[in-house]
């Protein structure tokens, strides 16, 4: 969970990243942030994230990411 | 306002008032609203009954209308009457702001006459029809989503304003597509290749697409490829185009094959509009020579409003016509024609960048970082490789602090992807920043 609050960290958002459920709903990422995190993941998971599942659900928060990281299988 | 339907409504109503429309992102920083408002000091405000909060906040608004409550107004038509027989087709229509190197945006003042020859060219090229169904993706609050909102009212054609959030989620916006049946889409490129290069389109095809068109930033072949692959039946247009002259102005249809190194040329003028080079000498340079790019026509827009001196700057005589008045507009982006006659992009003469489809001057980060106290030196890199702006600074401050204070100012896609605090900023012998060696560092900065 520490390396992925990091990389949303990274992004620069104005928010809390560790409460917040919006990130997507919001408009809080844009699609730079979408790209960024699907590469970061990629990159220190090793966890390739299909399209289908480029989701709000996925995406809204740090715990809708962590939960699909631990689904998905890595590389 | 928010992007929404009601939004153009609004528009429409201040247009047909005799009055023009500055469209402001609420979602902006309020030091950077409030900024755009003190520069207008408009006569009213109109926004959406749950902005009405935000808007009370902010000072020189002048008269604030809530637009639910406008909708249900009786009209005054021995007033409006009174107002439209002195509308002429030079009044303003809008104002759009872009980025400005002096730290202040500079904002565009759209004419009637600009649009409405502009849209007829457009339409002409990209065949738009009463059976056109776009899918918006611009924000409204610059002059691209023109293309969708103006094409539509002329034919009683359809637009979707597609939610922003289905722009990160590339499955349900190709799905989006498909049950709307949109055929037609101008959006930037970074929103296309998106879509494209996290394989969205191996698992869902665009049924309905006919037209393709990407604008404001360079296409990826490799992602064009996938999108033409995908949509086999669809026609793909390159736009080129500055706010100053109401949008785009010139276009190419893909018509053969490209190295994934090769980059879509601009093509050539919409239908009245006339586009030229000239060299450092305001001379037609020669041919396959590059020189820049200079836009001649009725779609001018009359300049940046409030601003006479970045006007005269790039609206200016025409130097091959030394008989009668007649402004050109001097893009400051440099082109050269292919052997095949196309107009080709080559780069900007200035610091001004292309990023994630918003028009960038870098001075405009600089200066506010350098307007912060503690902040001796700053500069601005694009990193065109990763995409990322790097902001190089001097000064008694920490990395964290420095974006949150740009963060109060600057609209997020101003907002540097890496700030980088230096001991000292590498010079040039003859004492100016050294953009080649941060360049360099740039590109090595993990």
């Amino acid at each position: 969970m520490d390396k992925l609050l990091e990389i949303l960290r990274s992004l620069n958002l104005d928010i809390d990243v560790e409460t917040e459920t919006g990130l997507i709903d919001k408009g809080i990422l844009d699609s730079f942030d979408v790209v960024t995190l699907v590469a970061e993941i990629d990159r220190v998971f090793g966890v390739a994230v299909p399209p289908e599942e480029l989701t709000a659900e996925n995406f809204n928060s740090a715990q809708g990411l962590e939960a699909l990281i631990r689904r998905l299988p890595s590389n | 306002m928010e992007r929404r339907a009601e939004t153009i409504a609004v528009f429409l109503g201040i247009v047909a008032s005799g009055c023009f429309y500055v469209p402001i992102d609420p979602q902006s920083p309020r030091k950077r609203m409030q900024l755009l408002l003190e520069k207008l000091a408009p006569a009213a405000c109109v926004c959406s009954t749950d902005l009405l909060p935000l808007a009370q906040s902010l000072s020189q608004t002048g008269q604030l209308l809530d637009c639910g409550n406008l909708m249900n107004e009786q009209i005054d038509w021995p007033g409006l009457n009174g107002v439209r027989t002195r509308q002429i087709d030079t009044d303003l229509i809008y104002l759009v702001f872009t980025s400005g190197s002096t730290g202040t945006p500079k904002a565009v003042a759209g004419c009637h006459r600009a649009v409405i020859d502009y849209m007829e060219g457009l339409c002409q090229v990209l065949e738009f029809h009463r059976d056109t169904v776009f899918g918006n993706q611009t924000p409204l609050y610059v002059d691209a989503c023109l293309k969708e909102i103006i094409a539509a009212l002329k034919y009683g054609a359809c637009t979707y304003l597609i939610p922003k959030p289905l722009f990160l989620q590339p499955v349900k916006l190709m799905e989006f597509l498909n049950s709307q049946k949109i055929n037609t889409i101008c959006w930037v490129a970074s929103a296309l290749s998106l879509v494209s290069a996290l394989g969205t389109l191996e698992k869902v095809q665009p049924e309905y697409l006919r037209t393709v068109a990407f604008a404001s930033e360079v296409f990826p072949i490799r992602q064009l490829r996938r999108w033409q692959a995908a949509a086999p039946k669809a026609r793909f247009f390159n736009l080129y185009g500055p706010t100053e002259t109401t949008g785009i102005c010139c276009w190419y249809e893909v018509d053969r094959e490209f190295a994934l190194e090769q980059t879509l040329p601009i093509g050539r003028p919409l239908p009245n509009t006339d586009v030229f080079l000239l060299d450092e000498n305001n001379r037609i340079p020669e041919p396959g020579a590059p020189g820049e790019i200079c836009i001649r026509g009725t779609r001018l827009t009359m300049g940046y409003y409030g601003d006479w001196e970045s006007t005269q700057r790039a609206f200016v005589q025409n130097p091959l016509n030394p008989h009668y008045p007649e402004l050109i507009y001097r893009t400051g982006d440099v082109g050269r024609y292919n052997t095949r006659g196309e107009l080709e992009f080559v780069c900007r003469k200035d610091n001004q960048i292309k990023h994630m489809g918003h028009r960038i001057e870098l001075g405009e980060i600089e200066t506010a970082a350098t307007a912060q106290e503690e902040i001796q030196a700053a500069c601005c890199i694009y990193e065109s490789n990763r995409q990322w702006i790097f902001l190089y600074y001097t000064g008694d401050l920490t990395s964290g602090a420095l974006m949150s204070r740009l963060r109060e100012r600057l609209p997020r896609y101003l907002l540097p992807q890496r700030l980088c605090r230096l001991d000292a900023m590498p010079l040039t012998d003859n004492g100016k920043i050294d953009r080649k060696e941060l360049k360099q560092r740039s590109e090595q900065h993990g």
